[in-house]
């Protein structure tokens, strides 16, 4: 895990690649040599627990089951094609290498901490990089969208801050899987479970972000440079959703029951209205982004539905969400950079100078529409037909039925995009545009071919997350 | 008598200094090496006596305990720190740079003796000991600024100071007695019929003390003096002020309060109330007010305001509930975490403004591209008194959080919280004028090896501290336990 890199001057940007490599490598290791057995489920594999704040009862603790597994292999994958990504970076070129590193460690300290300290260590330092990112080589209002950024997540990391130590002094334990085999009735009145519950949920909603907590989402992706986009809504987001199983599910699913009706209001809400103004956007990375808004819509109903297959349906759309959406920001930062043009209205006809770039994006928009024989098909089928068949929550069809709305209206804007940017008669002031280049494709190519693999091999990566649920869905009698 | 060793040195080394002084003509830096290897010397004997059984000396005047120690070392670091980033400095002043050394340690000396005095009279003669040295150190540039600084310093200082004999007098007068102990023991005496929480001179007494302390804790409402006086003061003494003279303030209001008035519960908490509201008070006011400053001096003086509230709310955790070790512990390790946080940052500013001869926040445009190592070293400063882990700011705060959290003081701690989030604008807006905005012309910084050597140590020990606390946490432990009255 450890990152840092030892910069030579000229070999930046191969020392990175090698360096986001091996850690791609180690966790596919652990993927490979993952127990699937389902005597294994919820199960901490490759653990590693050394103690480190005595006085405070925190230790380094770390390991993977098969809720952590999914994202530790997107968040790796995902950091080897960042760094193939930010090929063309010319400015400051050592710096941006640096803070992407550092932003990876973290990304995957969140997901490996078993520890409730180091979990909330890694989940805040993670805003360091990422607001140096944006602000030094993003674009447009970088540093407005770099400090709403910062400003957000430290918001909400004080809610989750408040819950943590709640929860340490109700049971004097940091340690995240013995909190949750704990009964935490017994440790915490009822006001205060509520309490506790809602300051964890409302720290990982910003991060998710569900409404109305997602205003940040945009003006970061917007201003973002691709590479942050890419990670930003392929692994960022995903710790919203990850903590909300690992932390709210697990611990509190007493809680989780009483209020889901609420939560699955919002994700409604997220569906829906990120939907509706998606449609709404000329700016293309800012379309994108809401259509991110729209798609964690589906996250946090398949999450709070609480059914086994809906949350197996939740990790599954995030991590086809990381991988889809992630290739449609990095295709759009090629479309960006080539034409130097971000709005749709002024594109047309790209199709005829960029062929290659528009077969990708049709591609991921594909998965975005959840076609058959994509990740995002398998992914939205199981939350849906989880979350319909799910009676942990009563009036769970209805919030179901109108989150298919989502799914008409996602095949809107992706199919309008598709037209206004790259079909249509060609423009004159585009005639001299390149297409993607090799690296491009390469990126391009693993983004798809994880899409597809997925999407017609789904049980490669279901297996694995089957173990992490199956417990989770266990407390709910599903 | 060599229980009193490290004090004895630090008086003769600040004797020497000034004879020193008077023969040497040429290189005034040797006056600094010399201060230097006094400390050095103290910090020796102090930690030779580190494992002596603790004891009262001078008939109970005066504490030989852990928690004296403690604070021994953590000054004679803090001052050999800021006379190390003092050497590029004071090349301003040609004359009296001997008497600067010299005050320096007097205040250091002042300091000390406020960490380990158990008696009402020591405990006042101490803190006029220190004040006064600051009193003329803060104008000793002796321009417009810097007098004035000095003259509003002086005649607040004296108002406080006012303000806290009539508090201990009160408290005298209600009990008959000056040494703690004694004191202590006369409130445990008391016929159980009376209650203490009802006499109205001797609450009096303690909600002056807290208001002569608070003045020197920087704790709002009596903060006024601070701002304008951290702008004004040479550099390295606003450094001073803002780390040693404020965690001398806090070591004795820690033991005085804690040893004295925890007794009867109700007492205790009753006090502990009212340090929760100036914390409230002190983080808002300081966090906000810091936000539309210009000057970087400035601006870290309203932070450091801020940062005595976070303080404060480990010292309502104790009263709260004294039985819990954690408020304690919390509180010196914030201490220590600010005061390397904020060494880091103000060592840089001295060697960055010297260079570019402003301390206008808008003269760091661009500092990463012509200064990387300063500016990296400022910001780490920054992010760390913001409290981002993996600094010791992280640690500290979290620490404290969970004191308040532990005690009852939920609402505190999300009001703590929430502060930290207002803290992020500011810090974040000299962060973002460094690496973000073009340099205007290009500047080179220059520095001394000592104000490097100095830098590194406190740099470090940010990270330190922030990584791998658990023996610097053994150490406060050990400390806190020790406090005897």
């Amino acid at each position: 895990m450890a990152l840092w890199p030892r910069l030579s001057g000229r070999a930046i940007k191969i020392t990175s690649l090698l360096l986001t490599l091996v850690p791609l490598v180690l966790s596919i290791a652990v993927f490979a040599g993952f127990d699937r057995s389902s005597s294994m489920a919820g199960v901490v594999q490759f653990e590693e627990n050394l103690p480190w704040i005595s006085l405070l009862n925190a230790n380094y603790h770390l390991g993977v089951d098969g809720l952590s597994l999914p994202f530790l292999i997107l968040t790796t994958l995902l950091g080897v094609l960042a760094v193939l990504i930010s090929w063309k970076v010319e400015l400051r070129v050592k710096e941006y290498f640096v803070w992407l590193l550092i932003l990876q460690t973290s990304i995957t300290g969140v997901f490996v901490s078993l520890d409730l300290l180091l979990f909330f260590i890694f989940w805040e330092l993670e805003l360091i990089p990422m607001y140096f990112l944006i602000s030094i080589w993003g674009a447009g209002r970088k540093e407005y969208s770099a400090l709403k950024y910062v400003l957000y997540t430290l918001f909400g990391g004080a809610f989750i801050l408040a819950g943590i130590l709640i929860l340490f002094f109700a049971t004097g334990s940091l340690d995240i899987a013995s909190l949750a085999s704990l009964d935490l009735n017994n440790f915490l009145r009822p006001a205060l479970m509520v309490l506790t519950f809602f300051m964890f949920f409302i720290g990982f909603a910003i991060k998710l972000p569900a409404f109305p907590f997602h205003t940040w989402l945009p003006d970061a992706h917007t201003d973002a440079p691709t590479a942050a986009s890419v990670i930003l809504a392929g692994t960022l987001l995903k710790m919203g959703g990850y903590a909300m199983l690992r932390l709210n599910v697990a611990m509190f699913p007493d809680v989780c029951r009483d209020w889901a009706p609420l939560i699955l209001t919002i994700a409604v809400i997220n569906v829906i209205y990120g939907a509706a103004i998606t449609l709404k956007q000329t700016d293309i990375k800012r379309l994108i982004a809401y259509s991110s808004v729209s798609h964690m819509g589906f996250v946090l109903l398949g999450i709070f539905t609480l059914g086994e297959i809906s949350m197996n349906g939740a990790v599954l759309q995030m991590f086809s969400h990381g991988i889809i959406t992630g290739l449609l920001f990095a295709i759009t930062g090629v479309v960006m950079h080539n034409t130097h043009e971000r709005d749709i209205n002024k594109m047309g006809g790209l199709a005829k100078q960029m062929p290659r770039t528009a077969i990708i994006f049709i591609l991921a928009g594909l998965g975005a529409m959840a076609v058959p024989a994509t990740s995002g098909f398998i992914a939205e089928v199981s939350v849906f037909l989880g979350s319909f068949q799910s009676s942990v929550v009563p009036g769970g069809q209805v919030f179901t039925m109108i989150c298919l709305l989502g799914l008409v209206l996602a095949a809107a804007y992706i199919l309008w995009t598709v037209q206004r940017v790259f079909l249509g008669p060609g423009l004159d002031k585009f005639q001299m545009v390149k297409d993607a280049d090799k690296t491009e494709i390469v990126f391009s190519v693993v983004f798809l071919l994880v899409m597809f693999g997925v999407g017609l091999y789904p049980q490669i990566i279901v297996d694995v997350i089957q173990t992490g649920v199956a417990p989770l869905a266990a407390l709910f009698g599903g | 008598m060599d229980l009193f060793m490290p004090e004895i040195i630090i008086l003769i080394t600040a004797l020497l200094v000034i004879i020193t002084d008077l023969f040497l003509t040429k290189s005034k830096r040797h006056l600094a090496y010399l201060s230097l290897l006094g400390l050095g010397a103290a910090a020796v004997a102090t930690v030779l006596n580190w494992d002596s059984p603790p004891e009262l000396a001078f008939g109970g005047m005066w504490a030989l305990d852990g928690y004296a120690s403690f604070f021994r070392i953590l000054f004679i670091s803090l001052s050999g720190l800021v006379i190390m980033a003092s050497v590029d400095y004071v090349n301003k002043f040609r004359r009296f740079q001997g008497e600067y050394y010299a005050l320096v340690l007097l205040a250091l000396l002042g300091m000390i003796m406020m960490a380990s005095t158990t008696n009402l009279i020591t405990m006042y003669l101490s803190l006029e000991l220190a004040g006064l040295a600051f009193y003329v150190l803060v104008g000793f540039l002796k321009d417009q600024h810097s007098s004035e600084s000095a003259l509003k310093y002086l005649l607040l200082g004296g108002v406080a100071s006012a303000m806290l004999v009539f508090g201990l007098v009160l408290i005298y007068g209600f009990s008959g007695e000056t040494n703690l102990g004694s004191i202590l023991n006369y409130i445990q005496t008391l016929p159980s019929g009376m209650d203490i929480t009802a006499h109205t001179g001797f609450i009096l007494g303690i909600i002056l003390t807290i208001t002569g302390l608070g003045f020197k804790v920087a704790a709002v409402p009596f903060q006024f003096w601070a701002p304008d006086v951290y702008q004004g003061s040479p550099t390295p003494i606003t450094l001073y002020l803002s780390i040693a003279s404020k965690a001398a303030g806090f070591a004795l209001f820690l033991r005085l309060f804690y040893t004295v008035f925890t007794d009867p519960l109700a007492l205790s908490q009753e006090w502990a109330l009212i340090v929760a509201v100036l914390a409230t008070a002190g983080m808002t006011l300081g966090n906000v007010l810091a936000i539309p400053q210009k000057n970087i001096k400035r601006m870290l003086g309203y932070s450091s305001i801020a940062h005595a509230g976070y303080i404060l709310v480990a010292l309502a955790a104790v009263g709260n509930s004294p039985e819990l070790a954690d408020g304690r512990i919390s509180l010196l390790f914030y201490l220590v975490a600010f005061a390397v946080s904020d060494l880091v940052a103000f060592v840089s500013i001295i060697a960055i403004s010297r260079s570019t001869g402003s301390d206008e926040i808008s003269s760091y445009e661009g500092l990463a591209k012509t200064n990387p190592v300063y500016a990296s070293a400022l910001t780490l400063a920054l992010l760390s008194l913001t409290g981002f882990p993996p600094l010791a700011g992280f640690l500290a705060k979290y620490y404290i959080f969970s004191a308040a959290v532990q005690a009852d003081l939920l609402w505190l701690m999300i009001v703590a919280a929430v502060n930290t989030v207002i803290s992020a604008v500011f810090y974040f807006n000299v962060i973002r004028v460094m690496w973000l905005r073009q340099p205007r012309e290009e500047v080179r910084v220059l520095a001394s090896w000592p104000l490097k050597l100095a830098l590194g140590i406190s740099g470090l020990a940010v990270l330190i501290f922030g990584i791998i606390p658990e023996t610097l946490l053994n150490l406060i432990e050990k400390a806190t336990e020790l406090i005897i009255h």
